[in-house]
């Protein structure tokens, strides 16, 4: 099934919207057609170690959603449970429903390949493979089996993560000579060469410096008009600044055996989260008094 | 300068007391002094042989190299026609084997190991099984060797198949463990990155762990192949011998089944007959020169390859 068919299949997203139990804030402007992930009663498991619990949440189209959080809390662990990047992991396991345009991300007919290539993603650290930086953009279509058409991928690619000015004149060079924001943006350019829906962005800033990190939020804000964009960041002015929605999650110790759950607190609009926030914790960790 | 010159009131002088040198750090010097002592005796002791060797040799490597590198075994050492061909052939011959059976193989279960075995009893034995085996000495394997293929394949006769195989499988385990600690050492941001993209599995180990991992698997494989050229003990076991060899011009699918010899071996029958006939020695030592030139010559190779590969993943 591709994702025009399901976007077109009203009766399916609907019910998927009714079924969803209603969380703090989350009937706040959705729009039942534009529902990319909903998330219902989600945890993840390593091993026997429940390390997030009771996510519900849904993603609106073409919105950046912020997931906020202390160390800990298990949103990058929500974030790569979105495109099944923790597979990787073997003792990784999913419970609870996980829809993308309403088909279940962990059916067993689902390839895992194809999730990523429509929901891509943009590491913490700058990882730009040793290769060119022509080689490391059209390494997803490569991948993907595209073989004409590349240099247009490329161009275009780079041309919309703000990097063809600097970079044109050598992209036969090698990434790895690029500054840290130059290779951020190297990762979110070869991320849209293989024309995902959705970019996953695991503190994408977190090691860069201030300027770099101001034009990455530029280029997050210029995105939106066109992909889906999902951020965990440690830093909430930059979640306060780009995004749309915020997700605050916590974590809640468990006394007898020391060990620590991430739970989703409340998901609202940012402005709400950050204004006037429903939650103690929420209140708490926004404020600066926890976390 | 500013407001202050140099050691110029009491303040400066009770900091010059705290940080100026205050004698010398005698352990360390003690323990550099020592290291420096283990590292001479090494070179020394490599230096002493490489020239007792050259010193030996150097008549029959200046005097009559060609004849001595076209040459035969014979069984006196006074005999125009003594040499090495036979020798270098069944060298050339084993480096052959190694390269052609135990490179695809142990790079490709290491490759298995690495990436699609899933971590469990099994695996870890088989890894910590492979590791001994890296261990075994190499008698052992000329034992296997002589069983395996001389006496169940080849009906007892000794050939130089036998001999290839059997060198083989030693440094078989030694490729395997190479490959494996390059591999691993492949950064897993590359993988996730590739992953993220939409990259299967395949085309990771592909695109990305081959090409990383590639430095340490050909130096580890170039290592092992100067290993299996050098082993004397295993040939020993499974036949290879010092006379009595076939005609030297039998096709190359022939000479696998005759009998064979090997550099290491021509070498100790020469360093066995030299008490008899002294000639033999100086003989003995031009084969040493020469089996260490090319030792030497594949390490270098493997050096280069890998500053290329190095190089080239950036």
């Amino acid at each position: 099934m591709n994702a025009e068919e399901i976007a077109t299949d009203d009766s399916v997203v609907t019910d998927m919207a009714d079924a969803v139990p209603a969380t703090t804030g989350q009937d706040r402007g959705f729009v039942a057609e534009d529902i990319v992930f909903d998330a219902s009663d989600l945890s993840v498991y390593y091993g026997d170690f429940r390390a997030v619990r009771d996510v519900n949440m849904l993603i609106q189209r073409k919105e950046i959603t912020a997931l906020i959080g202390p160390s800990g809390c298990g949103k990058s662990t929500v974030l790569r449970s979105f495109n099944r990047m923790n597979d990787l992991i073997p003792t990784a396991r999913v419970e609870g429903n996980l829809l993308y345009r309403g088909v279940d991300l962990y059916d067993p007919r689902v390839d895992p390949v194809e999730v990523r290539r429509r929901i891509g993603m943009v590491f913490q650290k700058p990882n730009p493979f040793p290769k060119s930086i022509y080689d490391n953009v059209a390494y997803g279509p490569r991948v993907a089996g595209r073989k004409k058409g590349l240099d247009d991928v490329v161009e275009s690619s780079l041309k919309k993560a703000a990097l063809w000015d600097e970079v044109k004149d050598r992209l036969q060079e090698s990434a790895i000579g690029m500054s840290g924001g130059q290779q951020q943006r190297l990762s979110i350019a070869r991320a849209i060469a293989s024309d995902p829906e959705v970019l996953l962005m695991d503190e994408p800033c977190s090691a860069l410096d201030p300027i770099a990190t101001a034009r990455i939020e530029e280029l997050m804000a210029e995105l939106k008009d066109e992909y889906t964009i999902l951020i965990v960041t440690h830093n909430m002015q930059q979640a306060a600044r780009v995004s749309d929605r915020t997700a605050f999650f916590s974590v809640e110790v468990d006394e007898t055996s020391d060990r620590r759950t991430g739970l989703l607190v409340e998901y609202t609009t940012t402005e709400k989260l950050f204004s006037n926030p429903d939650d103690e914790r929420t209140e708490n960790y926004i404020t600066g008094r926890f976390g | 300068m500013g407001l202050s010159t140099i050691g110029d009131n009491q303040v400066a002088r009770r900091v010059e007391d705290e940080i100026f040198r205050s004698g010398r750090d005698l352990r360390g010097t003690g323990f550099r002094t020592l290291m420096f002592g283990a590292l001479a005796v090494s070179v020394f002791i490599l230096a002493v042989l490489i020239v007792q060797v050259v010193v030996d040799g150097w008549p029959t490597l200046t005097g009559r190299f060609g004849d001595f590198w076209s040459g035969t075994l014979r069984s006196r050492s006074s005999d125009e026609g003594l040499g090495i061909s036979q020798g270098l052939k069944g060298s050339i011959w084993i480096a052959a084997f190694v390269a052609l059976f135990s490179f695809p193989i142990g790079v490709s279960a290491a490759i298995y190991l690495e990436e699609y075995a899933p971590r469990n009893w099994l695996t870890n034995t088989i890894d910590i099984a492979i590791r001994n085996l890296a261990g075994v000495p190499s008698v052992v394997y000329g034992l296997l060797g002589l069983f395996l293929f001389v006496k169940t394949l080849n009906g007892g006769q000794s050939a130089l198949f036998a001999g290839g195989l059997t060198l083989a499988i030693l440094v078989l385990p030694i490729i395997v463990i190479t490959s494996a600690e390059a591999i691993r050492a492949v950064p897993s941001s590359l993988k996730q990155g590739a992953y993220g993209v939409g990259a299967t599995q395949w085309d990771v180990i592909r695109t990305q762990v081959l090409p990383f991992a590639a430095p340490g698997i050909l130096t580890g494989t170039l290592l092992s192949l100067s290993r299996a050229v050098g082993e004397a003990a295993p040939l020993i076991l499974v036949g290879a011998i010092t006379g009595r060899l076939a005609a030297r011009d039998s096709s190359l699918i022939d000479q696998l089944g005759e009998r064979f010899t090997a550099m290491p071996i021509v070498i100790v029958g020469w360093v066995r007959n030299s008490g008899a006939d002294e000639g033999f020695g100086p003989a003995a030592g031009a084969a040493i020169v020469v089996l260490l030139a090319l030792v030497i010559a594949m390490n270098s190779v493997a050096v280069l390859l890998r500053g290329y590969f190095e190089k080239k993943r950036g």
